[in-house]
């Protein structure tokens, strides 16, 4: 098959599926609606697939294929395309999207079955699709903006999918709201790097870069680094944007697991590993983007540790572990941002649909506090968030260890890095061992909580069968990616994921040299922390549970304060958006009808008293008027003279 | 002749409705008779060369010789695209208020239609006062139409809009006087009132000095153009007139009568008074930056659904704005779009606030709860128009206000910064507002009508036309813009030595060859 015919089914099918459900929406033939979705999907995957495989045929550095379809928008010397690309970045990416996103559609059609808008969902999951695939394929800024925008509008859509429900619609709204505000950045981006290089294709901004860093905050470089990285702060969730994300878990868990973990909040690492030469060349806002990365890898985990809904734990996991990837390509690593992009969106993906399994199985109810054994009655599910649970704290041999051993190595020797951002990193680390254990103790080990009208039982077979294909992707997805030193003592394995991705940035940086038992003595150290931290966990929820209760109370207003997400949100309301709200309203009351509207008055009032003194005038009086004209001629005579000296 | 017959066409209707009496006729004959004044409208797409930047179809005949005045009309690329939004727009909202407009049924129909004739006439006239007659001929049957079939303080809107708007255009009638008068330097001692006449005058221009006779008349003309923007701080008679006027009323005030003030500044303000233009951008920039941030806070916190889009116009007419004081082609091309794209969504959602008006009686935000359950499809319809609105992209909406963003930024990278918080509040006060009526629980109130506030079938057909529009424009805007980039980018390059030629040749030829089609046409039957 032609590639332009592979890409027009990759973007289009789930185009074709959003119309078709979208159409019949108030239908609720959950089984057509998800059936015809999911195979709208899969068939967007054989076209990646296929895509990938033309891909790999051709020599390294010339592995680009492109589709073009017509002209955009075309003003002045600004004309952009809806072209799209598919290179090594991409590839995963398509593969991800479509491949998580087809078993994530199978998943939902047993989990929506008791839905009463099954029908308009589905339209919105392929329509999510379709933008995603905008976002990641398109071969300039302004088309990667339309999908960027797009899977917004998607999740905003998703997330008050229960919209009866005056909660959800209000997240949907805030989560719109807080990505538009990221989204503002990322359009003065585009038009500061449009304004500087005059052009908005990645490739020839490529092209047109500089040889030379830029240094300081206020070249054109870094600003736009900054600005599309404010973008990235919102769509990816980090600080001081990320607060829309634990909000987001309003909607259907699916949905959480494809949107809000595997795909959209990946979207800003793509963007800038998308953009990697260029960023290279700002290495400031490099800098902040490392920090910011590294801050809310650790911030965000602390959150996690107190939180008793399942899938408030999950979001602010996946907000720490979108940190690591922003602090991975903030040391320049691209190659193991993507990396964990890949992992993550297995086992993260995996654990949502598992807790969406337990939330279906336990009649909606998602506090932990009311679980507990849930392993007896949930065999695949249990067994399954076993293989997740192993990845994200990094068990040895598991997908997760892999990739943030990656960062974590490239944080410390990365000269773009520091050993305080490894610090960090690593306390993350053990963080994510503490609460994903506490989270698996709670969950499936210990003593039955579970309310006794409630009688939890292993879900459908369309819901485990993802499970599975995800389960087994979280334990060897890590493969494609074995760091030298373990390759070495495994017959020369070599890193493929490197390799495939080792012609995709000009502007690499080389880790210094370093001896082989360095990173085996950082890599041993790291994992053996996490290891304590999840027997701690295991300790204080499975064995002493009254132990955790205790250090809350000790630790007090300490406590609270993170109990509370540090109070961010209210912070939010009481200094952003009250005061804003209320300066519409003096706006209005004192400017609007109070000032503009009175001076009207006055000018008005003033015409008609105007108005009145001429009344008088005109008296119908026959020798006054005749006054007036004499008057009128005497006047004309003196102009006439005075005109004529 | 061509531009002419689509002028005067809905006016010779309006007189045949005269001879009606059955209501159910006149409605229709009004509706065909916009739907034929649009269809034949199209054929400008058609005979309109875009490459060419000068008047095209172009017809002169004198009328007072004595002043140079003369009813002289012309079209070009400037001009085309609005002359087809106010085709389009018409029969739409005609057939929108079929069931909202229940008394005086004739008299509802001839006004309209006059207004339409006026519509049309402003955006074609090239000769100044004949400009002026059609722009001022235009207030007349909308003071009407919000004055008898608007709410419950009409009388108090329709003055305020009247007074308001008459203040702006003595202003310009001043300066239209004075610019015939200046026409004698250049024409021999012959006065003229025709624009390309105008456009050959050098006024002189001192920078400081307001009182330069440049200064003077580029201001009589912003004010009149201005206060019908409307632009901040002359916007306060807009949310009355909205409030108080009916649908039918609301949409083409909102969808085409504001256009006349953004077409003004580019037809009169910037090519006859270049320096001044120049000189005062940074004013104008100003204004339109906080027209956007000052409509969108005001429009947040308002009570009435129709307040609140009303004050979202301000919002949105202050890009068009700051889109044509950017003085560029992307901020020009896209002050031009979004007055297209203003028309249509604000239209739309004009148009959708009086059908779910017409079945609840209330536009109280308050009194709302959960409409997207009990009226699925209106839900459907008005949340396209929001994202139209609110500029996501692959909607009309984006393409108008990243190109202004974009020429705002070339122009001063300051003004574009404060100005793409309009994106972000925009999303604020339209999502808020969605929240709010659509959704959370179905309320008592709601209830109590018992599914009967979904839209009709009329309701879907007429919506169904405007959807079509917000995504053709999104998602291939070439076809709009390179029938306008030619005219823009002429008038950009030229703006001190602007000088737009008649192209009269053409419009015989286009005359016979409508003549021609139509046979087919027939002879296809």
């Amino acid at each position: 098959m032609s590639e332009q015919l592979l890409f027009v089914i990759l973007l289009f099918s789930p185009l074709v599926g959003f119309i078709i459900n979208g159409l019949r929406f108030q239908s609720k033939n959950y089984r057509l609606s998800g059936g015809l979705a999911s195979f709208c999907v899969f068939l967007s995957f054989l076209a990646s697939v296929f895509l990938v495989i033309k891909l790999a045929a051709l020599p390294g550095s010339q592995r680009v294929l492109s589709a073009s379809l017509f002209p955009w928008i075309e003003v002045g010397s600004l004309s952009s395309y809806f072209r799209f690309v598919v290179d090594p970045i991409s590839s995963i990416m398509i593969l991800v999207i479509t491949g998580v996103g087809t078993l994530i559609h199978i998943f939902s059609i047993g989990y929506m079955s008791h839905d009463e808008r099954p029908t308009k969902y589905f339209a919105y999951l392929n329509f999510f699709v379709f933008n995603m695939l905008l976002l990641v394929l398109g071969d300039n800024l302004l088309v990667m903006f339309t999908g960027w925008e797009g899977v917004g509008l998607c999740s905003y859509l998703l997330i008050g999918f229960w919209f009866t429900d005056e909660q959800k619609a209000a997240a949907g709204m805030k989560a719109f709201i807080t990505n538009r505000i990221g989204d503002a950045g990322f359009l003065l981006g585009i038009f500061l790097i449009y304004s500087t290089f005059g052009t908005l294709q990645f490739s020839s901004l490529i092209e047109t870069l500089p040889s030379v860093s830029e240094m300081g905050w206020t070249g054109p470089i870094t600003l736009s680094c900054l600005f599309l990285f404010i973008g990235a702060t919102g769509k990816s969730a980090q600080i001081p944007l990320y607060v829309w994300l634990p909000d987001a878990m309003a909607g259907p868990t699916p949905v959480s697991a494809l949107i809000h973990a595997a795909t959209m909040v990946t979207a800003g690492v793509y963007m800038i590993v998308r953009l990697g030469d260029f960023f290279m060349l700002a290495p400031y806002a490099m800098a902040v983007i490392a920090l910011i990365g590294a801050l809310t890898a650790f911030f965000a985990a602390t959150i996690g540790i107190t939180q008793w809904d399942i899938k408030k734990v999950l979001a602010y996991s996946t907000v720490s572990q979108l940190g690591y990837m922003f602090l991975a390509v903030g040391v320049g690593a691209f190659g193991a941002a993507m990396f964990h992009l890949m992992t993550h969106a297995f086992f993260k993906a995996l654990m949502f649909l598992g807790s969406g399994s337990v939330i279906h199985a336990m009649n909606d109810e998602q506090d932990i506090r009311k679980m507990g054994g849930l392993k007896k009655s949930m065999p695949i599910t249990y067994w399954t968030f076993v293989c997740g649970w192993l990845a994200i704290i990094g068990a040895p041999g598991f997908s997760g260890f892999f990739s943030k051993d990656e960062i974590l190595w490239n944080a410390f020797q990365s000269p773009m890095g520091s050993k305080g951002l490894w610090l960090i990193g690593v306390l993350g680390a053990v963080l994510t061992a503490f609460y994903m254990t506490r989270l698996m103790a709670l969950v499936f080990w210990g003593k039955s909580r579970v309310p006794k009208d409630i009688h939890p039982h292993e879900s459908p077979l369309s819901m485990t069968f993802p499970l599975v294909v995800l389960g087994v992707l979280s334990v060897i997805g890590g493969w494609v990616g074995v760091p030298h030193v373990i390759g070495g003592l495994l017959g020369h394995m070599p890193n493929y994921l490197e390799h495939w991705l080792s012609f995709s940035f000009q502007n690499k940086i080389e880790l210094p040299e370093a001896s082989a038992s360095l990173e085996w003595m950082l890599m041993t150290g790291s994992t053996l922390l996490v290891f304590l931290s999840a027997y701690v966990a295991y300790d204080f929820y499975v064995r002493n549970p009254s132990r955790p209760q205790l250090i809350a109370a000790k630790a007090g207003e300490f406590y609270t304060w993170v109990y509370n997400k540090y109070f961010v949100d209210e912070f939010y309301n009481a200094k952003i958006i009250q005061p804003t709200v209320k300066l519409g309203k003096g706006l209005w009351e004192y400017i609007d009808v109070s000032f503009i509207d009175r001076i009207t008055y006055w000018v008005s009032a003033w015409v008609l008293h105007m108005g009145r003194a001429f009344r008088y005038l005109q008296n119908g009086n026959a020798q006054v008027y005749a006054l007036y004209i004499s008057l009128g001629v005497v006047g004309t005579v003196i102009c006439a003279m005075l005109a004529g000296m | 002749m061509f531009l002419s017959l689509l002028i005067f066409l809905p006016a010779f209707f309006a007189l045949f409705l005269l001879l009606i009496k059955k209501e159910f006729l006149i409605r229709a004959v009004a509706f065909g008779s916009t739907v034929f004044v649009f269809i034949l409208s199209l054929f400008l797409v058609k005979f309109v060369d875009p490459q060419i930047p000068h008047l095209q179809l172009v017809e002169k005949v004198k009328w007072i010789p004595s002043f140079g005045i003369s009813y002289f009309v012309g079209i070009d690329g400037i001009s085309l695209w609005l002359v087809l939004l106010t085709t389009f727009l018409t029969p739409l909202t005609i057939l929108g208020s079929w069931s909202s407009v229940k008394e005086k049924v004739k008299m509802f129909h001839v006004l309209f239609l006059l207004l339409e004739s006026a519509m049309l006439g402003s955006f074609l006239a090239f000769d100044a006062v004949l400009f002026y007659c059609f722009f001022e001929a235009s207030l007349i049957p909308m003071y009407f139409l919000i004055g008898i079939w608007g709410g419950a303080r009409r009388i108090y809107a329709t003055l305020k809009f009247f007074i308001y708007t008459m203040f702006g255009s003595l202003f310009m009638l001043a300066g239209i006087i004075a610019l015939m008068l200046m026409t004698k330097s250049v024409l021999n001692g012959e006065m003229s009132a025709s624009l390309l006449d105008f456009y050959k005058l050098q006024i002189p221009f001192i920078g400081g000095n307001f009182l330069s006779p440049q200064n003077l008349l580029f201001f009589c003309f912003a004010l009149a153009f201005a206060i019908k923007v409307p632009m901040f701080p002359v916007h306060t008679w807009l949310p009355d007139a909205h409030v108080e006027a009916p649908t039918p009323g609301s949409v083409i005030l909102a969808g085409v009568m504001l256009k006349m003030g953004t077409y003004g500044f580019l037809r009169f303000a910037l090519p006859l008074f270049p320096q001044a233009t120049e000189y005062w951008t940074w004013l104008f920039m100003f204004l339109g930056v906080v027209g956007i941030v000052y409509g969108a806070l005001v429009a947040m916190v308002q009570t009435d659904i129709k307040k609140l889009v009303a004050y979202s116009s301000v919002s949105h007419m202050g890009y068009v704005m700051v889109g044509l004081f950017a003085m560029n082609l992307y901020g020009m091309t896209g002050g031009l779009y979004q007055m297209l794209n203003h028309g249509i969504s604000t239209g739309a959602l004009f148009l959708l606030v009086g059908m779910i008006y017409e079945r609840t009686h209330t536009r109280e935000i308050k009194k709302y709860s959960g409409l997207a359950a009990a009226a699925p499809i209106f839900a459907i319809f008005f949340l396209i128009i929001t994202f139209s609105s609110i500029a996501v992209p692959l909607t009309n909406g984006f393409v108008g206000e990243f190109l202004i963003l974009l020429g705002a930024f070339m122009k001063s990278k300051w003004v574009a910064s404060v100005a793409v918080l309009g994106v972000v509040l925009g999303a604020s006060y339209m999502l808020w507002l969605v929240k709010r009526v659509f959704f959370g629980p179905q309320n008592d109130f709601i209830n109590s009508f018992k599914g009967t506030l979904d839209l009709n079938k009329r309701e879907v057909g007429l919506l169904i036309p405007l959807v079509i529009m917000v995504f053709w424009m999104g998602i291939y805007p070439s076809f709009f813009t390179k029938r306008m980039d030619v005219s823009l980018k002429y008038l950009l390059d030229n703006k001190y030595q602007y000088n737009l030629s008649e192209q009269l040749d053409r419009n015989e030829n286009s005359f016979k060859l409508v003549e021609a089609k139509l046979k087919k046409v027939e002879d296809h039957q």
